[in-house]
């Protein structure tokens, strides 16, 4: 029976092929809107460390202005300052723990005509690299010794290497940054987490650095800051040293605790280190500190811009438009056959056959449209990356992946049922002989 | 006019009718809000920065060794630059309007650490700046050559004076009438500035900010190892003297890296980026629901048409002239598109409602609502007009056929 109304509905499409194809592109437009927006959400709004979000802490203590808080209600700095970051990390109270800044170095390639270039630069310690499961292609991250040490060590990026080396193993070479021989210790594998959960303060929708290079090596030289750098209090005259004391931010400090009783006591750690601090007269607010695990730092950092909501909500209702257009048509479409129906209810066929007949005929309409609308998000998508074709990185935001399609479909297949529902409601209440009576 | 017998005909298909009003009226709150949207987004846009935008642009230079002298590399650059025939001046800064990253600071009436009372753009200068960046003094002077220093890393000294664009005076002194030069006010807490000079506007680096207008001045020079240059061209010579310059620093030292040349358009279309695009999409989402609910009106209608086919045969017969039968389409057409967008008025004031609230937009000018409305009874007349003119091609002999 099923092939049957299959074939049917086909005839039926057939008959009517502008209406069809009508139906058809409303349903497709519609969950194309719909999917380009919610596929640049679901990308933008992801979190990469999804499988460590148990055991990773973002680190937070609020050293700002009595008189002001960093932000309003009551908000500590989402960054730390040196001192702070330097007496945490010594304190080495957590499985593993990171400090780390955004900067630039400058690249000197080997060969006599290649001209030197500058690029972002990560300045993090050794535990960043298992912290975060940064894949590697070759060699390894350094160890904390290297960090102690401030040793002359780096780690490359997958490009950076394709770049340098045209992706052959370089590990154990040396690499010359600002003038300096650097020794090689591995390569990353491809990583681009969306967004950069590690660093939400620079361009969370940013590629992440090309080089890694050691935290305590970058203070100790002085590397520049290019991230974000905010102050409250003036800094002291006195150079680089003054600024290390200062209470400015711009450092992200992350922590990786294994359970919750290594939660709470780092916590209590966390809560001792201020109050001994606030003897000091450092830390005049009360005390605000805190450890967000990944998905509660990107949420609490908002870093889905509203314009995403807004297209998303008109995009909803965009859905809703062709949604209505499709069961105006089918409705129509239904009382045209009103006659047809009726004199198959004459002759006896069941409600409940008759509704299975429309509803197969609608999610033909809907299957098609879904399919249709795949496309259609694809085409959404490259629009979207075109728009924004100066920014570098936006191919990485309007990637497609399964879940994407499959709730594409589904999306559809919905979409189009609901849609046939009323129509097919008032197809089967055609009373049996109704129309038959002036035949 | 048939208001009466059309209206009671529709009754008797509720359903249909029903959705198409529904379809109106979403779309019409749809076209409302995205219009809104767009309107607010242009305005964005078009905010002038100041500068002098056709004719400026700007690069970067990066020293590579660390030992380099800075202060020296600078002179010459900027002398060479300055030089330059078709260039009117240059200048080197940390930033520039628009350019997205920069260095702001929190400003107090009063000394000591007190909460801000104003935030502004900061952007190092010389006497060459305030003509580099084409500003327009409202009241006092530029800088004087003697009053430029060098800012270096050891000391955060800052100088006496500034000059501030109109709207940092007005948000820092909001009561004062007269004039703004010779106001005081403090910079990292307790460092007292003076007002040497105002300009009607002269935007800050970031073009989300809600302080956007605010910026100044400030005399001093940045012994740094990456220093942005500023070039403002005679009118027309830019295109052409943007890969000369270029050349020109790369090859007059070796020791630093020129790079980020662009001109002032490409910086205002990344600033811009966002917003020129929200403008796109929103522009083809209006376009294409006015379609998809224009050709489901001439769906809705063909079906109609060909159901009551017979009807139509016998009020011909019985009379009625082929115009009757077009105003009877149109008619209803109306009727429903009436009630499309009187419910789609109220639905889309209420979208309108919920952005400003959950996404702090500005709430919509009164004359977008007639306007969508206007449009949208327009696409439906339009969209009717052509089953409506089939409708009235029956012949009354249908009437007497039997099916």
């Amino acid at each position: 029976m099923f092939t049957y109304y299959l074939k049917l509905g086909l005839l039926s499409i057939r008959a009517n092929p502008a209406l069809s194809s009508l139906m058809v592109a409303a349903v497709a437009i519609g969950i194309g809107a719909c999917m380009t927006i919610v596929t640049v959400r679901h990308v933008m709004s992801d979190n990469p460390i999804a499988h460590k979000n148990d055991v990773l802490y973002h680190v937070q203590v609020d050293n700002w202005n009595p008189a002001d808080p960093y932000q309003d209600p009551d908000l500590p700095p989402e960054q730390m300052a040196y001192i702070d970051a330097k007496a945490l990390y010594d304190a080495d109270r957590a499985f593993r723990q990171t400090t780390s800044y955004k900067t630039s170095r400058i690249i000197q390639p080997d060969g006599d005509d290649a001209r030197p270039f500058t690029l972002d630069v990560r300045a993090t310690t050794a535990d960043f690299f298992p912290m975060f499961d940064v894949p590697f292609a070759y060699g390894a991250g350094w160890d904390r010794a290297s960090d102690r040490n401030e040793e002359r060590v780096a780690v490359l990026s997958w490009e950076l290497n394709e770049q340098l080396y045209g992706g052959e193993d370089p590990v154990g070479q040396m690499l010359t940054v600002n003038g300096e021989p650097y020794r090689i210790a591995g390569v990353l594998d491809e990583w681009t987490p969306v967004p950069k959960f590690y660093d939400l303060n620079n361009n969370p929708y940013g590629a992440p650095e090309q080089l890694y290079l050691p935290f305590s090596l970058a203070v100790a030289n002085n590397f520049n800051r290019s991230g974000n750098t905010s102050c409250w209090k003036p800094v002291e005259d006195g150079g680089p040293e003054a600024f290390l004391a200062s209470e400015c931010i711009w450092i992200q400090m992350w922590i990786e605790l294994r359970d919750a009783s290594e939660k709470q006591d780092y916590m209590r750690f966390l809560d001792a280190y201020v109050e001994e601090q606030k003897l000091l007269g450092r830390f005049p607010r009360p005390l605000n500190n805190r450890l967000h695990t990944p998905e509660e730092w990107l949420e609490y950092q908002e870093v889905v811009d509203d314009t995403v909501g807004i297209l998303l909500s008109l995009a909803v209702l965009f859905l809703v438009v062709c949604l209505l257009n499709t069961i105006g048509l089918l409705l129509a479409k239904v009382m045209r056959r009103a006659k047809d129906i009726s004199l198959r209810r004459a002759l006896g066929a069941s409600k409940s056959t008759l509704f299975a007949q429309y509803i197969i005929e609608a999610g033909m309409i809907g299957a098609a449209g879904g399919l249709l609308g795949i496309v259609m998000t694809w085409l959404g998508l490259r629009g979207i990356e075109q728009l924004f074709i100066e920014y570098d990185f936006i191919e990485h935001l309007v990637r497609m992946d399964w879940s994407m399609v499959l709730l594409a479909v589904a999306l559809a297949v919905l979409s189009a049922l609901a849609a046939a529902l009323y129509p097919t409601w008032r197809a089967c209440n055609i009373t049996p002989a109704s129309q038959l009576r002036i035949q | 006019m048939e208001f009466g017998p059309i209206w009671r005909a529709m009754l008797r298909n509720k359903g249909g009718f029903l959705l198409i009003a529904l379809q109106i009226a979403v779309t019409m709150t749809i076209m409302v809000n995205a219009i809104a949207i767009i309107q607010e987004r242009s305005r964005n846009i078009a905010r002038p920065s100041g500068l002098d935008e056709a004719n400026t642009f700007t690069l970067v230079s990066v020293s590579i060794g660390e030992d380099m002298d800075n202060k020296s590399l600078i002179d010459e650059d900027l002398d060479l630059l300055r030089g330059m025939p078709g260039v009117l001046n240059a200048t080197a800064s940390n930033s520039m309007p628009l350019l997205q990253s920069g260095w702001s600071e929190g400003l107090t009436l009063e000394p000591g650490e007190g909460k801000s009372d104003s935030s502004s753009a900061l952007y190092f200068a010389d006497e060459h700046t305030a003509d580099t960046f084409a500003l327009n003094f409202v009241e006092g002077a530029n800088f004087e050559p003697n009053q430029v220093e060098w800012r270096n890393h050891e000391v955060n000294d800052w100088p006496p004076f500034v000059i501030v664009s109109r709207a940092l005076a007005e948000d820092l002194f909001p009561d004062e009438t007269g004039s703004y030069v010779g106001k005081t006010f403090y910079i990292d807490d307790d460092n007292p500035v003076n007002i040497i000079g105002v300009v009607e506007r002269m935007q800050a680096a970031w073009q989300g900010w809600s302080g956007l207008e605010r910026s100044m001045l400030v005399p001093q020079r940045q012994d740094w190892n990456f220093t942005r240059y500023i070039v403002r061209t005679e009118p027309g010579y830019r295109e052409e003297l943007m890969p000369e310059i270029e050349d020109m620093l790369v090859k007059s030292n070796p020791d630093r890296i020129i790079q980020s040349v662009r001109s002032m358009d490409e910086v205002r279309k990344l600033a811009y980026l966002g917003d020129a695009a929200m403008i796109r999409i929103l522009t083809f989402i209006v376009a294409l629901l006015t379609v998809i609910t224009g050709l489901g009106i001439v769906g809705l209608a063909s079906f109609n048409v060909s159901r009551r086919t017979r009807q139509i045969g016998i009020r011909r017969a019985l009379g009625a002239t082929r115009p009757a039968i077009v105003r009877h389409f149109m008619v209803e057409n109306l009727l429903v598109s009436v009630i499309g967008i009187g419910v789609g008025g109220i639905l889309a004031v209420a979208l309108n409602m919920f952005m400003v609230e959950a996404f702090a937009l500005e709430p919509l000018a009164w004359y977008v609502i007639p306007a969508a409305m206007s449009v949208l009874l327009i696409v439906g007349q339009l969209a009717v007009a052509g089953p409506a003119r089939k409708a009235s091609n029956v012949t009354p002999a249908i009437a007497t056929r039997s099916v």
